[in-house]
């Protein structure tokens, strides 16, 4: 048990405010990352600020087109949001898909785009670890490395982003509004996660104290079918061994446009570009996506344990696509 | 034996304790003055502690004391005999001395007023090991065999010459992980000395076993020790046999005068409260043409820790499953630098008929023969061990019917060919079986005027529905309705009952308050016919009791409580006691059945999922249906963890176990369970005891591995020897 101090806020301001530039004080949203690192010893914060008072709970419409999510909406409310439902079903799925009901009622989109990872010597306080100390070592680089990443690895770090619902957010695309002792900003959503490089510790673009206030998704691609699909040791209540999330537009059976991201197997939420050329103009048809697959892989790097997310992930690809395809067919269908 | 209660659906006596909080878990308990136990666990596996800086937590806010190497008090071993009754888990004690023998050893326990205050001390707590290289990793990471063990070993006929002159034969290795028993609620402990005695609030399977075994190592009388575990969240058998995090908390109460409680952590219990050990099994089986079964060899390696050889017999199904002359076992034992393993549901049986009923299923394809048609070519009508007849076996029915629910006919031996959609269907199918035992009991019944009736035994329901078979056995026998009846358990002061382990607490408890109740119905007569009494001068053998009363032949009749409060009683009483007697000379006793499993293969996404189970178990008669089939279709679903998903994963470099928490080590969830149809089997087994019962409890788990195993091969052409079946094994090509 560690001490820290416990603040509320009451609104944007106040919460910077009162978190400051201090890297040894924390946001505490749901708590379901944060609380369970600290008590493994992990995370160290002297202060929490808690900020579910602020008031960042609400999805609306701009009138732009595009959706704006509050940082403190629950992943339960957004799955089952009727315009989340209606216009971005990839992000229903994704986070239906990601831990129990249980967590999904306290976790919140901030918190969520902020989890750590899952990897077993960053959570266990004893082992060498670069991301949790810099400079200590890698445990999983030669040790127990079956859920790592094949994709943005380094040697310094191999560690997934676990989470389900960025994945989809990488699909989709959107827009992170930040607001620290600076003031306030805007980051693309795929800008916002680092790769691990040389300095797996820094794992995003958040400066000392900044805060998540909004996550504004792009405006759908019109006509687009999609499909979430994760692969995993059992069938929920897991992460990912490989996920991918796709966005499919088809005219006259060719794809006009596509959207690729992978989870289970990077080091942040995966966009793949790679894919996404692979399908452009294409045929909408399984040799397509088995190409698209090929070119989502063909960096991938293994390690002991995990070779076999290569071609779990291909799989987990070509299925995500083919299933997209036909949501979008039927999307087009006249009713 | 036509029955009132027995054999009916009765709803759990305790479950409305259950459900409102009033059931009085070990950790509920909070006593005056009671300070918090925090064992600290080794971060190495192999080595020596150097040092611990105790000086700084001794200062943090409420610690009281830290216990380790250097001051703990001098206790005994327990001799931890099973004849005795006073196994332990570990026979090392607490804190022996400084050798470290594996990840998560307590090294020291801090003792706080709060627990929180406890939790933090042991957090801080420093200390410097001497961390030695060649940490042994698990058997399944080495190659090493270990030592022999004569005693498990067993021969009949002379099955390697039948093996080499038969024309058909298989030969293969097969292995398990280590599994966690993942049990709901952690082991845990209160230790309060009121005056020279030792008070024991401790969640376990043996209230007996553990009041012996604190005598034994605190040197004291046995009547001076009293053991109490009223409800316990279950354990699989990791809460059979005391563990030290017990005798380190009565230690410390003892020395601080003071009741201590310690509830381990999960991360704790995984590490050093037992676990299923890993197994290495080579098979070789051998038939003729027509699928008769002409040699049997099972040679097996199982892993223990460097301070206690706990044996998991995995050999023995091999010798008494099917019929044939010829079958050896032998058994290996390795020390690993890891936590000492304990009994795990059906512990050894569960691990041998994994690897029997896959070798069956690999000989059944080398013969070109149905599965299941070679199990009933091997059919055995008398224990092929002992030469005796079993008492009452239906396999044969369990195979047919299973079979027929789920549509064996329709099943195309091709592999691959049983296809829906993106998926191909695999069917596999398993023989379930589980030796039935009984040991001696003790029991005592008080008839009381206030119309209840209390039934008391030192035995324990670990939520298996141990207090509602009991309740049911005194209705049965007294006519006196559930709601009247009051059943106490888990208490070493009781009349000695047995462990609740091996499947036996129902078959050893229920004959001997069956005993106690005639007894105390005899007392009852004895008042009856005494003077001034209702039935004055009758004789007492001509009484009847039914329905709560007594009963003459004249057809006079009166209650059991009138009688008590005219003759100003509160109660009669009666000592039973039930032993297994000469039938153990005249049959053989043992539990069949059949799984049939359908799993669900998506080769496209590599995506496996167990659809179907099918089963038919036999266990004699079902005292309970309700708890029964919970048991059955509770060990489905821990069966299918043990086939697909569970395994502790130690790191090989230095024997540390990574995934000690419920997230990473990966048990069924919900979204996995497939459609389950449970059938028992109604045929009592009065040769075993008078209520027909045999056991319930393990059963259902021997069998369902294998049969998914069978089904996977069925469905992918996949032969997984290695358990458990993960995802990257199925994309091997
Ligand atoms: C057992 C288990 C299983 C899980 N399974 C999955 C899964 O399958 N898929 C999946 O995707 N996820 C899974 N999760 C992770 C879960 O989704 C995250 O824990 C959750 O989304 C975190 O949200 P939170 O609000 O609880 O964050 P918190 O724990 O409150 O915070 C997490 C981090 O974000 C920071 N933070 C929070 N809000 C802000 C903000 N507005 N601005 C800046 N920083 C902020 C905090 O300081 C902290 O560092 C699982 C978690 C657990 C415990
Ligand atoms: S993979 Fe990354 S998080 Fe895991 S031990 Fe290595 S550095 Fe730490």
């Amino acid at each position: 048990m560690r001490t820290f101090a416990y603040r509320t806020a009451d609104d944007v301001t106040q919460a910077v405010t009162t978190h400051g530039a201090d890297d040894q004080v924390a946001y505490v949203a749901g708590g379901t990352t944060l609380l369970d690192l600290v008590k493994l010893d992990v995370m160290r914060p002297t202060q929490l600020v808690d900020i579910n008072r602020l008031p960042l709970g609400e999805v609306e419409t701009l009138d732009d087109g595009r959706l704006r999510i509050g940082a403190t909406v629950t992943n339960t409310e957004l799955a089952h949001h009727p315009e989340v439902k209606a216009r971005y079903p990839l992000l229903s799925q994704a986070l239906l898909a990601g831990a129990s009901t249980q967590l999904r009622n306290m976790a919140t989109t901030a918190g969520n785009i902020m989890q750590r990872t899952r990897c077993p010597y960053y959570r266990d306080a004893s082992a060498a670890c670069n991301r949790r100390e810099p400079g200590s070592g890698c445990d999983a680089m030669h040790g127990i490395n079956r859920m790592h990443a094949v994709l943005g690895v380094s040697d310094q770090c191999i560690a997934t982003h676990p989470s389900d619902m960025c994945i989809a957010m990488a699909a989709i695309g959107a827009t992170l509004t930040l607001e620290g002792p600076d003031g306030k900003r805007e980051i693309a959503f795929n800008d916002f996660h680092r790769l691990p490089g040389d300095q797996p510790e820094k794992e995003h673009e958040l400066r000392p104290g900044e805060l998540i206030t909004y996550i504004t998704l792009d405006t759908p691609i019109e006509g687009a079918g999609a499909y979430y699909l994760k692969l995993r040791d059992r069938a929920s209540y897991e992460f990912a061994l490989a996920s991918a999330g796709a966005l499919v537009s088809i005219q006259d059976g060719v794809i006009h446009e596509a959207r690729l991201a992978l989870g289970g197997v990077a080091t942040k939420p995966w966009r793949s570009h790679e894919a996404e050329q692979a399908l452009h103009n294409q045929p909408a048809a399984v040799s397509t996506f088995e190409m698209a697959a090929e070119a989502a892989m063909q960096d991938a790097v293994p390690h002991e344990h995990n070779a076999f997310k290569i071609p779990l992930a291909r799989q987990a690809i070509v299925r995500a696509l083919r299933e997209a395809c036909k949501d979008a067919e039927n999307a087009n269908e006249p009713r | 034996m036509d029955t009132q209660v027995i054999g009916h659906r009765t709803p759990r006596v305790d479950g409305e304790n259950k459900l409102t909080g009033r059931a009085d878990y070990t950790t509920d308990w909070y006593v005056d003055n009671m300070l918090h136990g925090y064992p600290v666990p080794a971060s190495i596996s192999h080595g020596t502690l150097e040092a611990l800086d105790i000086e700084p937590v001794l200062a943090m806010p409420g610690v009281v004391a830290v216990y380790h190497h250097g001051n703990f008090p001098k206790l005994y071993r327990s001799p931890s005999s099973q004849a005795h009754q006073d196994q332990v888990s570990e026979v090392r004690l607490p804190f022996e001395d400084e050798r470290i023998h594996y990840d998560g050893q307590y090294v020291a326990m801090v003792v706080a007023e709060r627990y929180e205050q406890a939790r933090a001390a042991a957090h801080a707590l420093q200390a410097r090991y001497h961390q030695d290289s060649g940490a042994r990793p698990g058997l399944l990471e080495t190659r090493e065999d270990g030592r022999p063990l004569e005693s498990e070993g067993g021969l009949r006929g002379d099955p390697d010459s039948a093996y080499e002159r038969a024309p058909v034969k298989i030969d293969h290795v097969y292995a398990i992980a280590p599994e966690s028993h993942m049990q709901m609620e952690m082991h845990a402990t209160l230790a309060q000395w009121r005056d020279d005695r030792l008070i024991v609030h401790e969640s376990t399977q043996g209230v007996v076993y553990q009041h012996k075994a604190m005598a034994r190592i605190f040197d004291m009388p046995e009547e001076k020790v009293e053991v109490i575990s009223h409800y316990i969240g279950s354990g699989f058998g990791n809460k059979l046999f005391m563990w030290p995090h017990a005798v380190a908390t009565a230690a410390a109460a003892r020395e601080l005068g003071r009741p201590v409680k310690t509830v381990l952590s999960r991360q704790q219990d995984m590490a050093s409260g037992g676990n299923r050990p890993a197994s290495r099994q080579r098979l070789r089986l051998a038939a003729d043409e027509q699928g008769r079964l002409l040699s049997m060899r099972h040679d097996s390696t199982t892993e223990t820790s460097f301070v206690h050889p706990y044996v998991d017999s995995v050999g023995t199904p091999t010798l008494n499953l099917y019929a044939c002359d010829n079958a050896a076992i032998s058994h290996h034992l390795l020390e690993v630098n890891h936590g000492t393993p304990c009994p795990m549901r059906a512990p050894g049986e569960v691990s041998g008929i994994y690897a029997l009923e896959c070798a069956m299923d690999e000989l059944a394809i080398a013969l070109d023969m149905d599965p299941l048609e070679l199990r009933r070519r091997n059919y055995s009508y008398e224990d092929p061990t002992k030469g005796l007849p079993w008492s009452s076996k239906h396999l044969d029915t369990c195979y047919d019917s299973a079979a027929r629910r789920f549509g064996w006919e329709r099943r195309d031996p091709r592999v691959g060919s049983m296809r829906e959609g993106d998926e191909i269907l695999g069917w596999g199918m398993a023989t379930s079986s589980w030796t039935a035992g009984r040991q001696p009991c003790m029991a005592r019944v008080e008839l009381r005027a206030d119309g209840t009736v209390m039934a008391a035994c030192g035995t324990q329901d670990i939520g298996t529905g141990t207090y509602t078979v009991v309740a049911q056995t005194v209705a049965e026998l007294t006519g006196v309705p559930l709601d009247r009846v009051e059943v106490r358990l888990g208490e070493s002061s009781l009349p000695a009952g047995p462990l609740s382990g091996g499947s036996m607490a129902t078959a050893t408890t229920l004959p001997a308050v069956a005993a106690a109740v005639r007894a105390a119905i005899d007392e009852l007569k004895e008042v009856a016919t005494d003077e001034d009494a209702p039935f004055t001068g009758a004789d007492p053998d001509g009484l009847a009791f039914r329905d709560g009363a007594l009963a003459d032949e004249q057809g006079k009749r009166v209650a059991f409580d009138d009688l008590l409060s005219g003759q100003k009683l509160g109660s009669v009483s009666g000592d039973g006691q039930a032993a297994p007697g000469d039938e153990q000379n005249q049959y053989s006793f043992r539990s069949f059945g059949a799984h049939f499993v359908e799993v669900r293969w998506d080769p496209g996404i590599s995506r496996l999922c167990v659809s179907r189970v099918v089963s038919s178990i036999d266990i004699g008669r079902a005292v309970n249906p309700v708890t029964a089939r919970n048991q059955v279709e509770g060990a489905i679903v821990m069966g299918i963890g043990m086939g697909l998903f569970e395994k502790l994963d130690y790191d090989p470099r230095d024997a540390r176990l990574i995934n000690n928490n419920y997230s990473d080590y990966i048990v069924t969830s919900h979204a996995d369970m497939p459609e389950i149809d449970v059938e028992l089997l109604d045929n009592p087994d009065y040769a075993f005891n008078e209520f027909g019962a045999r056991g319930v409890g393990e059963i259902g788990l021997t069998g369902i591995a294998p049969a998914i195993a069978n089904a996977i091969y069925h469905a992918t052409g996949k032969r997984i020897r290695d358990l458990p079946i993960t995802i990257e094994k199925l994309m091997e090509p």
